[in-house]
């Protein structure tokens, strides 16, 4: 006799917690051939400015650990991955049709470029960073430090790579993140806030909304504490105006990928939402 | 400041600075005392935090921490009840072991020393026999936002009601704004203030307020300050700021303290008060005590904690020690 | 009782699981070697802790024939995200088994437990966790794209941080694709013998790291190894010159990190008590045994009473004794060779007419101790001033002004590091950029971390060790596709570069 299953609820992951959308609407999620899998939260402006509030509340303690303990909590995100790939890759099949052969390889690389990523955290400063041989008596150190708070809309036709592959990079350096999951293949992303809350991210640094990225992302691009926005996964929105109202408060801003190496792992999506700092300081012995 | 005026007379302070105490010379003096280096500092206090203290100097230390805590209540909601309540346990801290020492004194607000002071009945100090002080805090505490007129007044009325301690509030905002003078003769006037018509003085000790003064430097300068006008005792917090005492702030005053010894010879007390709730936290610092200014500082004279759920703690602990096993909210009161 | 003498504290050694006889590590088992086995013992109370096996001259062949096997079979033929994910492994096992590893080290080098839990062994997990996430990312070393890597690595360390120096070694070798046989010092093996049971449990691919066991004549004989395309040291600089001489005229890249006599200049607007904690911490940290210890306190005059009275007040609380005693600061001295030498230039101290002064303290009757001790009167000519003492003796000098300290900081062979104690900024960066050395601490003082390059001017060495600099010391360019041998081409990865170098240059010896 098969057993009954209990179903997952799906909600939102702000702050560290697992709210419903403020707004209490939920949308169905479908599998590859058209049948109900599960209801995921369908996120309001008002959960965008709420997880742009815990973003933000989290730059600090984020940005001020040490590069070493970011790089080692990032690393433990690829361990609990790891010991979840069984649940990953039933997710993605179910929810995108892949063969389990697909489902796994991208359940795979999702860990790798997690570890890949923290790595970089106590070196992205070494490649990018530099002492200059300025003109004078001055000590001259640029480094580079992390911009804030960062929106990402995530790719829409990838459950978890997609996505690990958008937020990742921002993390390194010490941002903190809103993302707009995938709308029709949200599963991984709340599964993947699970992992997120059991593996030392502290509450805040990583906010996932899942819901309309149409509805939600203008209302990000136009906030004002919110940084920098990574359209990575904003092809079929009308992106160009979401860049034109970032332009408002001068976010930095990356442009959509699409194709199979969208958001393939870069040293340049690191040090996208990095700023610069040079500091001068005399050097005078007498 | 236009006019360099000259300042109230601390006779530690002419001593030091020399005949002509201006809040000039006096600035001079302060800026002239070597820097703290805040991560140096904070180490140093995180390496004395390392100390394992186990078995017997364990339990030397428990005994030591509960003869060294001034049982503390500071609220609005304090009633004569409450501060009976309070003199009952400072004088039998934990009734299921009368071989518990009493804690070092009682500290309430001044309108509550009469009360203090008729609970503690003959446990309290007299001029022939040592017991348990009482303290109260003066000076418009906690802000210190008042006229000096009305700070004397609140100490000279606490001394009266029978206080054996004064802890006042230094002026934070003059201190900031760089008026030390200010500041110095205002300490200079309340230990006036604690003298009582015997001719004896309440001890007085000097609440800098190390969580509003922000920097290490303002910190060890305002010891210092505190010192040179006179103070008894320098302590970190009233305890309504965060952060309270910690451990590199206690560190850096006892410094100051020691270097104030080796100057002059004159002993001065340090008293953490607020945020230490736990036997661990409490044992660092008497081990920090002991290593900077050595153990001759680990007495009620000399060092004190500024605690109200630090006694519970180390009760339990103690209770620990003597039984062999772990012991429960259950098994220490509520006062 | 006073509460100072605070009641012992002991780690319990319940911890630890040891073997009677460790044998050598060689292609991922261990091994009988052929020398003549030795004891190590503990020298804190000259126990005897296990019998170590000594690798022969055939015992060395057969490390580096492992390493080179793994070499060209495995480990340069594995992504680097593969070999970054070994390196993970172990940084994982590392930080598991800490309380372990701390306990075996303070029980073999003699150093208090305090600092091979809280320094030592932390830093050896984050050296490993820091080039594991190297090994992917070569591209960035600095050297251009595709890197190659040397091929097999000899390492030699020394005694005065078993594990961490052996890190310091094997991480970045590791992470850049090269296979290594190392050698710990004869009288500290023990924690590098644990280290193999930990590859043993992360299943790293056998003969990627062997470790042979010995004495000097075996480090000698694996630096010389003709089939040894890298050689790193650590230890005295009179080793690290013959190593120097053996190479010449071979391919053999050399890092070299060798003694030091650091200068700790303390000037007159120093944070006082930050200064004395710094000059306490840069010379009796780990009983002084540190290539990079303060030992040469330089003083500005004015101001040299006062710091003297206020160290020798922090000295005499400074506790000595057991090492795993969780409250000792210094612990013993790591052998009596060390002993002696340390408590020969002492007395050369002496009768050269500077000031010896140590605080009271009781030292135990077995086992090699040396209390904390300073000297002041010392001047420039005078040999504690000048020679490595490698121990907890501080020598003093003074000086009047900062020409003259960076002057009197330089006059020597070495170079490896400095102090600089003052509040003003603009005099550390000045200072610090007219000294020839090559780490220089401002307002601290002995810190480490992986991704900082450590590593000297001058008679202290070259190369460095640590930060990106310290993986380029394990690579070399890529070799452009029109000159790259045949069958290089089709196995870039399995290829032995040092070799095609060789045959382009002729120039084998």
């Amino acid at each position: 006799m098969s057993r009954l299953a209990v179903p997952k609820t799906y909600k939102l992951y702000l702050g560290g917690k697992f709210p419903r959308s403020e707004s209490g609407r939920t949308y169905p999620v479908l599998d590859a051939g058209g049948r109900f899998l599960a209801n995921a939260a369908k996120a309001s402006r008002k959960d965008a400015r709420d997880a742009v509030v815990a973003a933000r509340a989290a730059v600090t303690g984020w940005s001020g650990a040490t590069a070493y303990n970011r790089g080692q909590v990032l690393y433990r995100i690829a361990e609990l991955l790891e010991g979840r790939r069984a649940q990953f890759i039933d997710e993605i099949v179910r929810c995108e049709g892949a063969s389990a052969d697909a489902a796994e390889a991208q359940v795979d690389s999702a860990i790798d470029r997690w570890i890949w990523y923290a790595g970089w955290a106590d070196k992205y400063a070494q490649v990018v960073g530099n002492g200059n041989a300025v003109s004078g008596p001055y000590f001259n150190l640029s480094v580079p430090e992390p911009t804030g708070v960062v929106a990402v809309i995530a790719p829409q036709d990838s459950s978890l790579l997609g996505l690990v592959s958008a937020v990742a990079p921002v993390l390194v350096s010490g941002n903190t993140v809103v993302v707009v999951a995938s709308e029709t293949r949200p599963l991984s992303a709340i599964s993947l806030g699970e992992v997120l809350a059991t593996s030392d991210v502290p509450g805040g640094v990583v906010n996932i909304l899942t819901g309309s990225p149409a509805e939600i992302s203008p209302w990000l691009a136009s906030h004002a504490d919110v940084n920098a926005l990574d359209l990575l996964g904003a092809g079929a929105l009308d992106w160009i105006d979401l860049q034109i109202a970032a332009a408002e408060t001068l976010k930095r801003v990356l442009p959509p990928e699409n194709g199979p190496d969208a958001g393939a792992p870069a040293l340049s999506r690191i040090t996208a939402f990095t700023e610069i700092k040079t500091v001068w300081h005399p050097r005078g012995m007498l | 400041m236009i006019h360099d005026v000259e300042l109230a007379r601390s006779e530690r302070a002419i001593t030091l600075i020399g005949g002509e105490l201006t809040d000039t010379s006096l600035r001079r003096y302060l800026d002239g005392i070597p820097g703290v280096d805040a991560v140096g500092l904070e180490q140093r206090a995180a390496a004395l935090g390392t100390r394992s203290i186990k078995t017997s100097s364990k339990k030397w230390a428990l005994d030591r921490i509960i003869g060294l805590i001034d049982l503390t209540t500071l609220e609005g909601a304090d009633t004569p009840g409450k501060v009976r309540s309070l003199a009952a346990k400072a004088i039998t801290p934990d009734s299921g072991d009368l071989s518990t020492p009493p804690v070092a004194a009682l500290c309430v607000y001044g309108d509550m020393v009469g009360y203090a002071v008729e609970a503690l009945g003959a446990a309290h100090t007299t001029r022939t026999s040592p017991g348990i002080n009482v303290a109260s805090v003066a000076t418009a505490f906690p802000s210190g936002r008042a006229s000096l007129p009305i700070k004397l007044a609140d100490t000279a009325a606490a001394v009266l009601a029978g206080a054996d301690e004064i802890d006042m509030v230094i002026d934070r905002g003059a201190f900031l704004c760089g008026r030390y003078g200010q500041v110095f003769d205002e300490i200079v006037a309340i230990k006036e203030a604690c003298r009582r018509q015997d001719g004896s003085t309440a001890h007085l000790k000097v609440i800098l307020e190390t969580g509003e003064l922000s920097t290490y430097d303002n910190v060890r300068r305002a010891s210092w300050l505190a010192i040179l006008a006179g103070a008894d005792f320098i302590k970190t917090s009233t305890g309504k700021i965060s952060p309270a005492a910690t451990l590199p702030v206690t560190l850096l005053m006892l410094q100051v303290v020691r270097d104030w010894h080796r100057l002059t010879g004159e002993k001065v007390g340090v008293k953490p008060a607020g945020g230490i709730r736990s036997s661990k936290d409490a044992i660092k610092y008497l081990v920090t005590v002991a290593e900077t200014v050595g153990e001759e500082w680990l007495d009620p004279r000399l060092f004190r904690f500024g605690a109200s759920s630090l006694l519970n703690d180390v009760l339990l602990q103690r209770q620990k020690l003597t039984t062999g096993h772990y012991s429960g909210p259950d098994y220490v009161t509520i006062d | 009782m006073t509460f100072l003498d605070y009641a012992p504290a002991p780690e319990s050694r319940a911890i630890l699981n040891l073997r009677d006889e460790y044998g050598l590590f060689i292609g991922g088992e261990f091994v009988q070697g052929n020398g003549d086995s030795f004891q190590t013992i503990s020298p804190a109370n000259e126990e005897r802790i296990a019998t170590i096996a000594s690798a022969s001259s055939g015992d060395v062949d057969a490390a580096v024939a492992a390493a080179r096997h793994a070499y060209d079979t495995t480990w340069s033929r594995m992504s680097g995200a593969d070999r970054g994910k070994y390196l993970f492994r172990i940084a994982r096992l590392v930080q598991e088994r800490t309380r372990e590893l701390a306990v075996a080290e303070s029980l073999d080098n003699g150093k208090p437990i305090r600092e091979s839990r809280d320094v030592d062994v932390p830093l050896v997990a984050a050296w490993f966790f820091y080039y594991a996430g190297w090994a992917d990312k070569l591209d960035h070393a600095g050297l251009g794209p595709n890197p190659r890597a040397l091929g097999v690595a000899a390492q030699v360390i020394p005694w005065n941080f078993p594990l961490l120096m052996l890190s310091w070694k094997i991480a970045p070798a590791l992470a850049a694709g090269n296979t290594v046989v190392l050698k710990p010092a004869e009288t500290t093996p023990l924690t590098a013998l644990i280290f193999a049971e930990i590859l043993q449990q992360a299943d790293l691919p056998p003969g990627v790291v062997n470790i042979i066991t010995g004495a000097g004549e075996t480090g000698r004989l694996l630096v010389n190894h003709p089939d040894v395309n890298k050689v790193a040291f650590t230890g005295s600089t009179a080793v690290g010159r013959q190593i120097a001489r053996s190479v010449a005229g071979t391919d053999k890249k050399v890092t070299l990190e060798l003694g030091g006599k650091a200068a700790n200049i303390v000037f007159d607007d120093a944070p006082i008590d930050q200064a004395v904690e710094g000059i306490v911490n840069g010379i009796f940290f780990n009983q002084g045994h540190v290539c990079c210890a303060g030992s040469r306190l330089l003083v500005q005059e004015n101001i040299h009473d006062e710091v003297i009275d206020r160290l020798k007040g922090r000295l005499a609380t400074l506790r000595v004794g057991d090492p795993l005693d969780k409250n000792t600061d210094i612990g013993a001295i790591n052998s009596a060779e060390q002993l002696e030498r340390i408590t020969q230039l002492s007395r050369v101290g002496e009768e050269e007419g500077a000031q010896r002064w140590s605080p009271p303290c009781v030292l135990p009757e077995r086992g090699f101790w040396f209390a904390p001790t300073i000297f002041t009167n010392v001047s420039t000519s005078h040999r504690i001033a000048r020679e490595e003492i490698f121990g907890p003796v501080l020598s003093v000098l003074t000086f009047r002004t900062p020409t003259e300290a960076v002057a009197k900081a330089n006059n020597t062979p070495y170079g490896l590091s400095a102090g600089i104690w003052t509040d003003k900024g603009s005099r550390i960066l000045a200072v610090a950029n007219k000294l020839r050395a090559g780490v220089i601490w401002a307002n601290t003082f002995n810190k480490f971390d992986p991704a900082s390059p450590f590593g000297g001017f001058k008679e202290s060495g070259y190369g460095r060790e640590g930060g990106r600099q310290g993986l380029a010391a394990y690579l070399a360019p890529a070799i452009p596709q029109a000159q790259e041998p045949k069958r290089a081409q089709e196995s870039r990865q399995a290829q032995r570069p040092d070799q095609a170098q060789r045959s382009k240059k002729g120039k084998k010896r």
